[in-house]
């Protein structure tokens, strides 16, 4: 703890005040620091109570305030994506297995993380060690997100749309989830993930596409949904069409046409498992219509049969 | 602007040099002293007289000039609040009554037929080829879709009325629409594009690459990380195309045919490694959206109408250009194709033989 670390020199000096005072501080930390709300709260975290209580020496009983390395980590720009670290997760060696080999200075950095750092380091070791502490918070991150702990941490942050919203128009703004293309370190950036549209995109800002993929890895937003199958959206079948003068693109319909084929497919082949699909717009006649809007085109070509779809179907199974 | 102080800058470049306004091709003035290409838009405009003279820069006429299109504006001045008869009105009387907050109403009513006049133009072909310049130099920006690979697009409303929409980003890879990224966009009138726009641009511009650019500097992170991703997706490689793909689909060069599209472009999720299936109730829903046919000719609807049922009546338009049938085809394709290549060749035989004759 931050506490622990402060030479008596580094201490404010004394305010007066009555014992009462200091015995409260000390009650309300703990729940604080425990707290998944991270906010810069003036409120000091003070040594945790299971330290041996110091006399009580006036220069010792109020020191300055000092964030922990998890608060300051996530408040600091550019990370609003992470969410922090439960102390007792990151103290778990089991749940550290195998991140020595991938994080040098392992030891320090794992110090730093926890605020127990205490080494005399110069600023090229001290950098060092602070860009292994982030390597290894952004690891242990990835595992922490997918526990329930952390997939609750991370569905407030989802609610509160942290992550940004879809850039697709159809998705009408809904939020995103970070995600990494990789579980392992430095092969691509952070990636964000849209339910609604089952698409993944760049983060806008230069800040977030800097972030590792890694640190939020593959698997976590498919767990959210499997976890909190509730949060899933509601599909939509709605599209944008290309139009030349009102007109649509043929190209572009055809495709359309194709795709509605497959998810026609998709939902016999889902019902035929006893699952039903619904999409946003199939309570709704407007998309009835729009089909049967597609199909009278169909028709003007000829007959729509239903060998029709049976040939569209087989040529799909290859 | 320091580089052009001696001659103040004209309207038009200043309102393309705003702040949001980045997308704006600067209209050229002989197009909007075409009358054709301004027809309608008056009675779509309010003060369209004043906001024209705006737009040109040039200083308001006589009066005898301006009484000519008293009666158009009667009605706008109706609704900025002058309460005299209409009996009364002088055009005299109303240059007078012209006051600053007049100004900004004809400010604003330029923009607006700015507006509506650069939709127009862009789909001109002086515009289009503006409008491919900076395509081009990549001021629109790219695609935030991860398997567009930092497509280039192209602003486009979904609306051609004006105050309806502001302007979105068409993505040619993946045929969908974003929204800006930058929220400076976010005021800009989609209407001011157009929806024509998008896809006419792709189809003046046939050959433009909008294949993948791996040079983009999102996917920069480490130099394995091609090879590792070749690994990652075992499936077939996309890029790669099948024997056989015809040269064009449906009027669209098959290179440039929603490069972004198919599989191995479609986002699976997956948990510790394994995909989620299909059944699970959060499975995958919305695969059809990304996907296309690894085979193109069977988005070709005619020719797979004909393997089916045989040969309808030719018309003319089932005929859809050189169209390399695959196994799946039938002799019927086949015995179609011979006719056409024949004719296919005669123009240009004829054309060699009027130049050598």
């Amino acid at each position: 703890m931050s506490a622990e670390l402060l030479d008596p020199e580094d201490v404010s000096p004394p305010i007066p005040g009555d014992l009462d005072d200091l015995e409260e501080s000390h009650e309300t930390d703990p729940s604080a620091s425990d707290s998944p709300l991270i906010t810069r709260s003036p409120t000091p975290p003070i040594a945790n109570l299971d330290r041996p209580r110091r006399p009580p020496v006036y220069y010792a009983t109020l020191p300055i305030w000092k964030p922990t390395y998890k608060s300051q980590f996530i408040s600091s720009r550019g990370n609003e994506y992470f969410c922090e670290v439960d102390e007792e997760y990151l103290t778990d060696r089991f749940n550290l297995t195998g991140l020595n080999t991938e994080v040098p200075y392992y030891q320090y950095a794992l110090d730093l993380v926890t605020d127990v750092f205490d080494l005399d380091a110069d600023d090229d070791l001290r950098e060092q060690i602070e860009k292994s502490a982030r390597h290894l918070y952004g690891l242990v991150h990835a595992r922490y997100i997918v526990t329930t702990r952390g997939l609750a941490k991370m569905v407030d942050k989802y609610k509160k749309g942290d992550f940004g919203k879809c850039p697709r128009v159809m998705c009408e703004g809904h939020p995103l989830l970070p995600m990494g293309q990789h579980d392992i370190p430095n092969l691509s950036t952070v990636r964000l993930y849209c339910a609604k549209c089952e698409d993944i995109y760049n983060p806008k800002s230069s800040r977030h596409a800097a972030i590792d993929g890694a640190y939020f890895g593959t698997s976590f937003h498919s767990m959210l949904f499997q976890v909190y199958p509730a949060l899933a959206p509601e599909k939509s079948v709605r599209r944008y069409e290309p139009r030349i003068y009102g007109f649509r693109v043929h190209a572009a319909a055809a495709l359309a046409r194709w795709q509605d084929q497959y998810r026609d497919d998709m939902k016999t082949r889902l019902r035929d498992n006893g699952i039903d699909v619904k999409y946003a717009e199939e309570s709704e006649e407007d998309d009835e219509e729009d089909d049967e809007e597609d199909e009278q085109i169909y028709d003007t070509k000829g007959d729509k049969t239903a060998g029709d779809a049976a040939s569209a179907r087989m040529e799909l199974g290859r | 602007m320091s580089s052009s102080e001696g001659a103040p800058e004209s309207w038009i470049s200043s309102f393309c040099s705003l702040m949001g306004h980045e997308f704006f091709a600067e209209v050229s003035e002989d197009f909007i002293e075409d009358d054709f290409n301004l027809t309608g838009l008056q009675s779509q405009v309010p003060m369209y007289k004043e906001a024209l003279e705006m737009i040109l820069d040039v200083e308001p006429e006589d009066e005898d000039e301006e009484e000519e299109e008293e009666d158009e504006e009667e009605d706008e001045d109706e609704i900025l609040g002058d309460e005299k008869p209409a009996g009364y009105r002088r055009a005299g009387d109303r240059r007078h009554a012209r006051v600053a907050s007049d100004l900004s109403v004809i400010e604003s009513s330029a923009e607006l037929l700015y507006g509506l006049i650069h939709q127009r133009y862009i789909t001109s072909r002086p515009g289009i080829q503006q409008m491919l310049e900076k395509y081009e130099m990549q001021h629109f920006g790219v695609c935030p879709r991860v398997h567009c690979n930092g497509c280039k697009v192209l602003p486009v409303g979904r609306s051609d009325t004006p105050g309806q929409e502001t302007v979105k980003l068409f993505c040619p890879s993946c045929q969908d629409l974003f929204t800006p990224p930058n929220s400076r966009f976010h005021s800009v009138d989609g209407a001011f594009f157009g929806t024509t726009f998008g896809c006419l641009f792709f189809m003046t511009f046939p050959d433009l690459d909008i294949g993948p650019r791996l040079d983009s500097s999102l996917s920069a992170m480490s130099p394995n990380r091609a090879s590792s991703l070749a690994s990652m997706n075992n499936q077939v490689s996309p890029d790669i195309p099948m024997p056989g793909q015809p040269a064009e689909i449906n009027g669209v060069r098959t290179v440039n045919f929603c490069p972004g599209l198919g599989i191995g472009k479609v986002y699976e999720s997956r948990i510790y490694g394994f995909r989620v299936s299909e059944r699970s109730r959060s499975g995958p829903r919305m695969r059809w959206l990304r996907m296309k046919p690894t085979n193109i000719v069977e988005l070709n609807e005619a020719l797979r109408y004909e393997g089916l049922h045989g040969p309808a009546d030719n018309d003319g338009d089932t005929e859809m250009g050189p169209s390399l049938g695959s196994a799946q085809n039938s002799a019927i394709a086949k015995r179609k194709k011979a006719p056409m290549r024949r004719r296919r060749l005669n123009p240009d035989q004829m054309s060699i033989n009027g130049t050598e004759g």
